[in-house]
């Protein structure tokens, strides 16, 4: 097992129904249905879910640590982009 | 880990239709499918901290505390049923061995992870279908834990059938292990399905399951799974050792209870 360590998986957990996947943190596992069973005893013994996605972690992409000033600093001054510049009636909840 | 919680219901309309004798087969019983689930529970938990990667070890602590907690809801309908002021607590840290009767089976050592992986599929193979039949129980106390257990037996049964697989199916040290596993624990399957005369008793009167026509769905699971893991299936007529459910036991059970009792026998009476 040391030799040849089980890929990571990433774990996503959806909290209850109509709300999205979240993600809750990552494991190891041989392949998709091991990965499933160990999310399911890891991350779901306190009722946190009612279901589960992995998506091996190798497919997932993530943007470099050093773009991070091109990427996103231009929206910092693009205050005009927040829809903040509306009254809200009272009887809108949850906004 | 086994403190009195007693939110026991007062005593149910049911238990007092039994007459003493059937009362007293059926605490028996009940005191049989407690120490099984305890003991069992137990062995699991020893892997606790030494499981062979983390997830594994979470997957058998949960299964662990799901035995627990079959093993609670039963002890306290036995006291109930005993009807001599005993609690759960009492039943569980102050018998000894010989008045423990759960099948020979689940005291084996843990051994390596194929050894405990097939125990727990022998005994989750006949846990699922028996609790799915249980549910259907006259006696409304044991068709409600049925009812609440049968949830987890099919996970673990899930779980512990996948592993044989993989184990079977996977590196030749994991068929090795798997192989030997299963040439020492086999012999121990049949005591889960034999009735004894207690069991015969309750079955006779429709309160407990006929074991023999769990036979099919238990023979159909395995030849399944060993047939998927490429292991070939032990004959049928294997040797097959008993005897725990009447209280004699294999030595493994005294070391277990001495570890499990030890803080009870030592401060009698200790509570926290």
């Amino acid at each position: 097992m040391n030799q040849s360590e089980w890929p990571l998986w990433e774990v996503f957990i959806r909290s209850k129904q109509g709300l999205d996947h979240k993600h809750v943190g990552s494991l190891h596992a041989a392949d998709a249905t091991m990965a499933i069973q160990n999310a399911r005893d890891v991350y779901t013994r306190r009722l946190e879910g009612v279901s589960i996605w992995v998506v091996e972690s190798t497919h997932i992409h993530a943007s470099n640590p050093d773009d991070a000033e091109a990427f996103f600093d231009p929206a910092a001054d693009k205050v005009y982009r927040h829809p903040t510049f509306y009254d809200v009636p009272d009887s809108i909840k949850h906004m | 880990m086994l403190l009195t919680m007693q939110a026991a219901p007062s005593e149910s309309a049911a238990l007092a239709t039994y007459s003493a004798e059937v009362r007293q087969l059926l605490f028996q019983y009940v005191l049989q499918l407690a120490d099984t689930s305890l003991i069992l529970g137990h062995r699991l938990s020893e892997w606790c901290g030494h499981g062979p990667i983390l997830e594994q070890d979470l997957a058998m602590a949960n299964i662990a505390l799901d035995l627990l907690g079959e093993t609670r809801s039963l002890y306290q309908y036995a006291t109930e049923l005993e009807g001599k002021g005993r609690t759960e607590d009492d039943l569980a840290y102050l018998r000894s061995a010989v008045e423990y009767r759960n099948p020979l089976l689940v005291e084996q050592p843990n051994g390596d992870f194929a050894h405990t992986i097939v125990r727990q599929f022998l005994f989750d193979n006949f846990h699922y279908p028996f609790l799915k039949q249980l549910k259907s129980s006259p006696d409304e106390r044991l068709a409600g834990i049925a009812e609440k257990a049968v949830k987890e037996a099919a996970y673990h049964l899930k779980w512990s059938s996948e592993w044989i697989i993989r184990l079977g199916d996977g590196t030749p040290e994991s068929r090795q292990r798997v192989e030997k596993a299963i040439a020492s624990l086999w012999r121990y399957a049949a005591e889960l399905t034999t009735p004894t005369a207690t069991e015969k008793a309750l079955q006779e009167a429709g309160i407990i399951p006929d074991y023999a026509a769990l036979q099919p769905t238990m023979a159909a699971h395995v030849a399944r799974v060993l047939e998927e893991a490429t292991l070939p299936t032990p004959p049928a007529s294997s040797f097959g050792l008993a005897g725990g459910k009447e209280g004699r036991h294999s030595e493994h059970l005294g070391y277990i209870l001495t570890e499990l009792q030890y803080v009870q026998r030592a401060y009698p009476g200790l509570t926290w």
